[in-house]
């Protein structure tokens, strides 16, 4: 590689760096998007865990502890809350126009998307970890051991950045925090309609249950759900990572078509 | 035109306004109409087999079960919705103006309750109407199910009050998570997906506390054509409406003196 493609690699990865950074630190300084991110899953988490305990009682439920089976829930919502803080903040530097200007710089386009997802990646590490050690302090069971926790904690981070990256998609395409905002019902929709309360196999109502088999989220609960009360299971780990690595692929390809539509815009 | 009057074309202005703008305005109307069914859909289809677990004895069925808390959750919220509509009506400056014309600023209020009584009636019907149809049983007779309409309408008042209350007191559309996370709480803190007596930890002794749990079970009661629990939930919705009364009309003379 000669010398100064060398400095234009470095000088890339330094703006990106950058972009980064203040992707990163931008929700540390408003609490207002962090604490909802990481209490609404942990309260529903502690409602549901308790309101449906009783659960455990029916035949073929997979564990003693509604809690372990309930503690995948937590780490899908913090995927969502990471859709919709990295779209609403990159909707705000639309809205402000700071993006037009960021666009007027020499930075690539694929560099200016990876920036601006770092918040997103970010804030999944936090709330993984959060989440992860609450569940320890709860007495929530670890089949696949630390291991697991690792292996759960690259799928966070995994789904933060796909969904992260749908909603960077939804605020590039319209340039509006409002609609990032009314992604969230959407995301709300898709994450009951899965098999969050219930495995699949239990699940008695017939469309209910097809539906929950089609909808990817089901199988992004159940890889996390797998290294809770199973161990080791192959099969739903490589559904997880394959759906997780699907989201990836589908958002960052639409976001980069819509942040290219909005460059050409500016 | 008589002080009686008067009032009566506050309330009936305030109200035609408040409808009229919802019903014109799919954005608002939508997530009212579309998150009870969500909610009505997600729970009594997902979770149905909870009715089997043991000594889970309710005889209309886990839809049933279901459509009360449904039903009272929509009401709540089509309540809390309301103040959201007078917070926004402050930010806009249209409430301030209102309060200058109107000569009995509690007939302003009023108007809005009316119209978020009409619109809960709307939603109310619209999954009573899905959950005939997705098979729910009533054992309730017309007696039970006039008195069910009377609870939600109770319920809905209530949470109007709580949150018109906030929106006075803020006047801004910035407090609509100080009305909204209370009512979400005080819902889910009730036995949401099995009877009370099947609750188990902290959560068992939360919802004995939680006033909103007698009102459920008086709901789930008129459903199944029990009288069990029907005098305490009405004596609590009843309460927490004259609670939050008192609290939207001091909010309400802090919104004057603003003024």
């Amino acid at each position: 590689m000669s010398r100064t493609r060398r400095a234009g690699l470095a000088f890339t990865l330094m703006q990106m760096g950058q972009l980064a950074r203040r992707s990163v630190m931008r929700p540390l300084r408003q609490p207002a998007q962090i604490v909802p991110a990481l209490v609404f899953p942990l309260f529903l988490l502690a409602v549901n865990s308790s309101g449906l305990s009783s659960a455990i009682n029916l035949p073929g439920f997979p564990t003693r502890s509604y809690l372990t089976f309930a503690l995948a829930v937590p780490f899908m919502q913090g995927a969502l809350f990471a859709a919709m803080n990295a779209g609403t903040d990159l909707a705000n530097d639309v809205e402000s126009g700071f993006f037009n200007r960021l666009a007027l710089t020499p930075l690539p386009a694929p560099a200016l998307l990876a920036g601006m997802l770092g918040g997103a990646l970010a804030l999944g590490v936090v709330q993984a970890v959060t989440f992860l050690l609450v569940g320890v302090a709860a007495g929530a069971g670890f089949a696949a051991g630390t291991g697991g926790a690792l292996t759960i904690l690259a799928l966070s981070i995994v789904m933060s950045v796909g969904f992260g990256s749908l909603g960077a998609f939804v605020a590039l395409r319209t340039g509006s925090g409002e609609a990032v905002q009314t992604m969230f019902p959407l995301f709300f929709v898709s994450l009951f309609l899965s098999s969050m309360s219930l495995p699949r196999d239990l699940i008695q109502t017939d469309w209910f249950r097809t539906i929950a088999t089609y909808n990817p989220v089901s199988y992004l609960i159940e890889g996390i759900r797998s290294l809770l009360i199973t161990g080791w299971d192959a099969h739903a780990l490589a559904l997880g990572f394959a759906v997780a690595a699907g989201v990836v692929a589908v958002g960052l390809a639409a976001a980069s078509l819509a942040l290219r539509t909005r460059l050409v815009r500016t | 035109m008589s002080d009686r009057a008067h009032t009566r074309s506050v309330v009936l202005g305030v109200a035609w306004r408040t409808l009229h703008r919802l019903y014109t305005t799919p954005a608002l109307l939508l997530p009212s109409l579309v998150f009870p069914l969500f909610f009505f859909l997600a729970f009594a289809g997902g979770l149905s087999s909870i009715s089997k677990v043991p000594n889970f004895h309710y005889p209309p069925g886990y839809t049933a079960f279901q459509f009360a808390f449904v039903l009272l959750q929509s009401s709540a919220f089509g309540g809390v919705f309301t103040g959201f509509g007078i917070a926004a009506d402050f930010e806009g400056g249209f409430a301030r103006r209102l309060l200058m014309a109107a000569p009995n600023h509690k007939a302003v209020l009023a108007g809005y309750a009316l119209a978020a009584l009409s619109r809960t009636l709307l939603t109310g019907a619209i999954v009573f109407g899905v959950g005939l149809a997705a098979g729910m049983n009533v054992d309730g007779n017309g007696v039970d199910l006039f008195g069910l309409i009377g609870l939600a309408l109770l319920v809905n008042f209530a949470a109007g009050m709580w949150a018109a209350g906030i929106a006075l007191r803020f006047r801004s559309i910035q407090a609509g998570p100080f009305m909204q996370i209370p009512v979400f709480l005080a819902l889910f803190l009730a036995p949401v997906y099995v009877p009370q007596s099947l609750l188990k930890g902290w959560i068992h002794a939360v919802a004995g506390l939680n006033p909103v749990t007698a009102v459920l079970n008086a709901a789930r009661s008129l459903l199944a054509g029990s009288d069990v629990h029907i005098a305490l939930g009405f004596a609590a919705a009843a309460g927490l409406s004259a609670l939050f009364v008192l609290w939207a009309l001091r909010g309400l003379r802090r919104a004057e003196n603003a003024t």
